[in-house]
This record gives structure tokens, sequence and C-alpha cells, in this order.
């Protein structure tokens, strides 16, 4: 049982779990999940552990699944059979509040509080737990997601919709959490905020050493920021690959026909510029 | 122009138990509201009957909801003892309160299902219990809403206030009512514009409230919520700030007559030093009810009421047994007292014009039973549904061609104007001379006798001061000299005010 720890992170292993379960690199472990809206299978019944510090992105069309997948990791869906790990415990265990307040969460509607201003929407989190960030801490924040310090007094209606949605990053990042989940974080910003915002968010986890999960139906903003693709439809996952591996042609039909778009996208611009320049 | 602002000036009491009971009544109601509709907002089904329900109480007209409370809290005694009133302040305090809830309910389930979604998603995501979520979120972002709701509900509350006078509830409603009652414009005036200037003021405020709330400006709300917490400062010292006295509440039913006798003892009591109150407008069942449970102390009421209303008979014995019997009957079912006569009958009767009586040639009511099919029959409020009536009816085989409620002064106008053709007129009232009027003769004796007795609460049978100060007016106000003073309230030009009345009464029987 003496494993090596890798990773500064406690994981217990209780009776009834195999040791490939609570793997020390795994943070989030689904096993066997399933969804079921009436009807409806969301989510159709799969394993698949992330490892702690990687960029994982969720991609697939509108229904597949990915959001539901993810929200199942802190709490805002539950699974209708199955289980989802999250740090080695059971996250149906935990009481949601507390689970979430360690995991940050940014998602498409962004969800500023009108009634708050910068400085109180960033520092919500730690407010829920009873303390109070400093203004040096919420400067820090704001220079995290490259806003203006002075920003902190300003209203969340006083402000742009990708400036809004730097401050819905920085305000998932206040509470140093260990997960970050994104649900189509970037879906709303214009294309040059959405790349530069998009950027910043990986080096931002690189500096952390965060372990994130967005979900996004862009198969080209997947390839450019994740080290690891997953590819939903119908509720399954039907590849696993690196964007390495992606663009090598991998992957299956399906995760090839959303590499296709980006990439004929590319090829069109570069055909373009080439023609171009021979003019 | 005088009368008027004088008329509004002595309004002092009743304005701050107005503000008073308005205020408790739209408190209980948001204490109710607000937990029922976050509740509702977290379940459909219970928001759907909570809505439901609170529509429903709208539909019933103000009115009958005060006057519903009445049986409520009385079958409610057997629950919570003798002590539970049953009129004034507590019943309209519940009726106004469930009228109140509908507006803030209705604006607070709406403001949650309104809240937008994605906010509520990042409320959850930052990882708030519901109890963080409602506090630091869904409460905030109502609140403008909700106070737009409460804003409704108080303007509905300080106008339906008024009408909590009719069970016997001190309110703007009392120079209303009495007005009404005795043709005194000036006082119905002064009445309504006082409680029409309360509800402009409270809506102002709310509205400087609602405003500070939406536009976050935390002075403006605080500077608006510490204006009405000032006005119920005020009425709460003007109320009970004087130190509480030994208070007798007299009683009077809603005619000029029981305004003017209410007055003449309380203008005795007082020159005994007694802090007195009025509790105007009652109606004849509830009058009687107030006075033998104890929430009114004085009464002036008619033997012949008593006789078929309250102890249900149906025969009509000689004066002296009905009396006694009365006496008896008051001791042994509740233990109140009847002091004795006030010396005068005011019967129910039929009236018609001289006039018509002399072309039709009519004495009696059986004469009237011949022609009463193409005739018109006018009564107060209460006279079709009472036992005397139907007493007097089946005696006679009377069937009008119409029956017709008017309010006791707008009957004789209808004799008048010829909208009625026969009145159930009261023998003490001074219109009957004035306009000429014939009281039919009863050759059957179907009308009881209607001696006017006082009636004193059980809670101060035993009263020794307060009886001794009572009995000088025992016996002492003839017929003649009530028909007076009722006439000098009644008449259209030239009114006295029942308290001026009452004095000119009491010089001329010499008290």
């Amino acid at each position: 049982m003496a494993l090596p720890l890798a990773f500064p992170r406690v994981v217990s292993i209780k009776r009834g779990e195999t040791i490939s379960d609570t793997l020390p690199d795994s943070v989030i472990h689904f096993r066997a999940v399933t969804r079921h809206f009436d009807d409806v299978i969301a989510v159709g019944g799969f394993s698949l552990s992330v490892a702690a510090g990687s960029f994982v992105a969720l991609v697939g069309a509108s229904g597949s699944g990915k959001s539901t997948l993810m929200k199942m990791v802190n709490g805002l869906e539950q699974p209708t059979t199955g289980q989802v790990m999250f740090a080695g415990e059971d996250v149906s265990t935990q009481p949601p509040a507390k689970l979430r307040r360690r995991i940050g969460y940014v998602f498409q509607s962004i969800g500023l509080f009108p009634h708050m201003n910068v400085a109180e929407n960033i520092g919500i989190g730690p407010r829920l737990s009873g303390q109070r960030l400093s203004d040096g801490r919420v400067r820090e924040l704001l220079e995290l997601v490259e806003l203006d310090a002075d920003m902190a007094s300003r209203m969340p209606d006083e402000l742009s919709g990708g400036q809004r949605q730097r401050v819905g990053v920085a305000r998932a990042l206040a509470n140093y959490p260990e997960l970050l989940l994104m649900d189509e974080p970037f879906g709303a910003l214009d294309p040059i905020t959405r790349d530069a915002l998009g950027g910043r968010v990986r080096e931002l986890h690189d500096k952390f050493g965060l372990t994130t999960i967005m979900v996004t139906h862009d198969m080209a903003e997947a390839l450019l920021l994740a080290d690891r693709v997953l590819v939903m439809d119908a509720g399954l996952i039907v590849a696993d690959e690196t964007p390495a591996a992606l663009l090598a042609g991998k992957g299956g039909e399906i995760a090839q026909g959303l590499v296709a778009v980006p990439r004929a996208q590319a090829d069109k611009l570069a055909r373009m510029e080439r023609e171009g320049s021979r003019s | 122009m005088n009368g008027f602002w004088n008329a509004l000036m002595g309004l002092g009491p009743q304005l701050s138990a107005h503000v008073l009971l308005s205020a408790s009544a739209i408190a209980l109601g948001i204490l109710v509201a607000l937990p029922l509709a976050v509740w509702a907002s977290r379940s459909p089904p219970v928001a759907r009957v909570t809505l439901g329900f609170a529509s429903l109480v709208q539909t019933i007209p103000a009115l009958a909801l005060l006057a519903l409370f009445f049986p409520i809290l009385l079958s409610l005694r057997a629950v919570f003892g003798e002590g539970l009133p049953t009129l004034g302040f507590l019943p309209a305090l519940l009726a106004l309160a469930l009228y109140a809830l509908l507006p803030i309910l209705r604006n607070a389930v709406t403001a949650q299902a309104n809240l937008d979604p994605g906010v509520l998603e990042a409320a959850d995501g930052v990882g708030m219990t519901k109890w963080q979520k409602l506090k630091l979120i869904e409460a905030p972002l109502s609140a403008p809403f909700i106070m737009a709701g409460i804003r409704t509900a108080s303007v509905w509350t300080i106008g339906a206030a008024t009408l909590a006078t009719t069970i016997g509830q001190p309110s703007l409603g009392d120079p209303i009512f009495a007005g009404l009652q005795t043709q005194n414009w000036v006082l119905v005036l002064a009445g309504c514009f006082a409680s029409a200037g309360l509800a402009l003021i409270t809506d102002a405020l709310l509205g400087l409230i609602e405003r500070g709330m939406a536009s976050r400006k935390r002075g403006l709300a605080i500077g608006g919520m510490a204006a009405v917490a000032l006005g119920i400062a005020a009425a709460l010292f003007a109320q009970f700030g004087g130190g509480e006295r030994d208070r007798i509440l007299i009683g009077a039913k809603g005619f000029s007559e029981q305004y003017v006798l209410a007055r003449l003892i309380g203008q005795r009591l007082k020159a005994k030093g007694y802090a007195v109150e009025y509790r105007d407008g009652l109606g004849s069942a509830v009058a009687h009810s107030a006075v033998s449970s104890g929430d009114i102390d004085l009464l002036v009421d008619y033997t012949g009421t008593i006789w078929a209303n309250q102890m249900k008979r149906s025969d009509n014995p000689a004066r002296e047994q009905m009396y006694a019997e009365i006496s008896e009957w008051e001791q042994q079912t509740s233990g109140t007292k009847v002091l004795g006569r006030m010396g005068f009958e005011n019967a129910y009767g039929l009236a018609v014009r001289r006039d018509v009586a002399d072309a039709r040639n009519l004495n009696s009511i059986a004469d009237l039973a011949n022609i009463a099919p193409q005739l018109t029959i006018g009564g107060d409020p209460e006279f079709f549904e009472r036992p005397e009536w139907i007493a007097v009816r089946d005696a006679y085989g009377l069937r009008f061609g119409q029956n017709r409620n008017f309010a006791p002064t707008f009957m004789y106008n209808a004799l008048r104007s010829g909208e009625a053709d026969a009145i159930s007129a009261y023998t003490s009232d001074g219109r009957i001379a004035a306009d000429n009027l014939v009281v039919l003769d009863d050759p059957a004796g179907a009308f009881p006798n209607y001696d006017a007795i006082l009636l004193v609460s059980p809670d101060r049978a035993e009263d020794a001061a307060l009886l001794s100060a009572l009995t000088p007016v025992i016996d002492t106000i003839d017929v003649d000299a009530m028909r007076e003073a009722n006439y000098a309230v009644d008449r259209d030009t030239d009114k006295l005010t029942p308290d001026e009345a009452a004095r000119m009464l009491a010089t001329r029987v010499g008290l």
C-alpha cells in the first residue's frame, strides 16, 4: 500500500475501492455515472479519471451531456447512478456549499451579483466562510485577470462583457481553488477578448498548478488551450485524446468531424493569404 | 370651512388609532407574506395555494371580512378563553392583515420568479448555503419589488381601515360613519380627507424607500424608514403616552339617537372625572354582543330588539313583564346589568306621508295590507331580516310590491321623494313630525315594546361609583325631548353635532 505520493494531496483509500480509483494523480474520478432527465439520457454511464494539474476540454454539440457531466463535480447536478469522487471523497457525501467553496466556477452567463461592486463580487467566496479579502488581495486578483485596480469600486453594469467575465474568473480564483470548472466561459465574448482571456486563463492554470475542466462547443478553443480533449456525443465519450493526437487524425469520426471545421477554416485562410501574396 | 378645519383638528385620537391599526396590520401582513413567499418560490404547489387563497380573500368585501372575524373569534374563545377580544383592535388587525397579504405575497413571488437565473447559478456556484443565498442575493434583489407590494398593501389597508369603525375599533372611519348617519357632510369630508392624506403621505414615504432600494441609495431608504418609524412612534405616544387611565367605552349603533345618548352619558362621566371613548356605528347584533362580552362598557339598547333578536322570543308580553324578563335574562346569560329605562320608547312603526295617508285613507297597518302590492316599502339595512318585521308581516299578511334598503337617514328622503311609499320609521325620530308623517296604528300589537334601556357590561356591573354616576340619567328623557334632539342632528340645515345635541338635551331634561 506504500504508494509514492507524487502530489501533495492527501488521498485516503476507503474499503471497497480499488487502488486505480484513487491513484494519487487523479483528482477527479467518475465511477459508472449516468444522469437521466425523465426519458432523456444526458450522461450514459462510464468511468473516467482526471489527473491533477491537467487542463481538460469537454467538447461536443449542444445536448451531448458535457455540461451535465462537469456540473456533477461541484454538485450542481447529481448522478442518477454511479459516483463522482473529488480529492478522494464522494461529492454526494459532502455539504454542497462547502464543496463548492473549494472549486472555482466560471460560466457563460457570468452571474456577477448586480447589487455588489467588483471587489465585493470577487470577495464573495471568502466572505461566505467568514473572511474578508484585503484590498491588496483584490488588487492582486484584478491584476491576474488584467484589470485596473480602480475597477474594484465599479458596479457590474458599468463593465463591458469581457471585463465582467474577467471579474468572473477573478471571483473563481479568490478562494485558492484546487479545481477550476468552466462552462462555455468565453461563449458570449467577442473573438479578440475571447482569445486574450482564454490565453490568460491557461497561464493562470499553469502558474497555480490548477486542475481545470472546460466545457466548450468550440474545438479550436479546446485544441489551443487544453492538454486533453474529451469529445462527447449523446451522453457518451467518443474520443479521449491529446490535441496533437486529434490533429494527427485520431479519435474517430465524430471527433474528426469537429476538428475538420477549424482545420478547413485555417487552410482556407492560409490559401487566401498565399493567393493574396501572389497577386 | 371653519367647521371643516375644526372637525379635522379634532381627529387626533382617531388618526393615531388609524395609524397604529394600519401599521400593525401591514407589519403582520409582511411577517406572514415573506416566509410564505420564500416557501412559494421553492414549491410551485405552495405558490398556487397561497396566491389562490390570498386572491380569494381579496374578493371578500372588506366590510364583510371585518364582520366575519366577530363570529370566528367568538368561537375561538372555546380555545383561548373568555379573555379573547371579539371586537375592536384584534379582529380589525386580523382582517386587514389578511387583506394586505395579497399584494405583498404576489410581488414577492413575482420578484423571486424574475431573478436572473445566471445570478442564482453563480450564488450556488460560489458555495452559498440556502440561507446565505436568500440573505445575500434573493432578498436584496427582490427588495424593491417587495417594497412596491408593501406600498400597494399600505394604501389599501389605510383605506379599508376606515371600515374598522363598524366593529368597534376607533379609526378615521368614525367621522365618516358618524357623518353619514347624521348627514353631517363636513364630518364625512374631514374623515375622508384625513384618511386620503394619510394614504398619500405613506405612499410617498414608502416610495422613497423603494427608490432608495432600487437605486442602492442607502440614505434615501433609511431616511424613508426613519420618517415612517417617526410617524408610528408619534401615533404610539399619542395613543398611550398620556398614561393609561380608566377608560369607559360607550357604544353607539349607527343612528343619531344612539350618538346623542352616548354623548349625553359620556359628558356626564367626563364631568365626574372619567376618561371616555366612544365606539360608534356598531351594528345592532354586534353592539349587544360587545356590551355583554365587555368589549364596550355601556350601551343604550331597546327592549323589543333584545326580546326578538337576542332572546329569540316571538310572544309579545306587557311592558313591565318584558322588562323584568330581559333584566333576568341578561343577568343569567352574561352578567350584563340592565341599569334602567332611559324614559322614552323608540319603537319601530310603519310610517307614510300624510298626503298619501289621506288619499288612500290609511289609519292602521291593516289598511296598508290591502294596497301593499302596489307599494314600495323602505327599511333600514337590518329591518327586513329582523324578527319584528317578520312578525308584523305575518300578522297583517303584508306583501309589498318591492322591499328596499336605505341607510336610516336616507329612508326619510326616499319617502319624501316617493322612492318609497312606506318606511320602517322610529317613533322617537324628530323627522316624523318635521316631515308631517303618519305612523300607522298597530291594532294587532305585532310590534313589541321598544323602551330604551341602559346596559352595563358584566365587568362594570358591580362598579358602584360608575353606577351612581349613571343613575341620574335613568328615567329622565321623554320622547318629545329625544325627538327634538334627534331632529337637531338629522335636519338638513342648521345641524347640531351629536355632542351639541346631547348638551341641549341635557339642559332640556334638567341634567
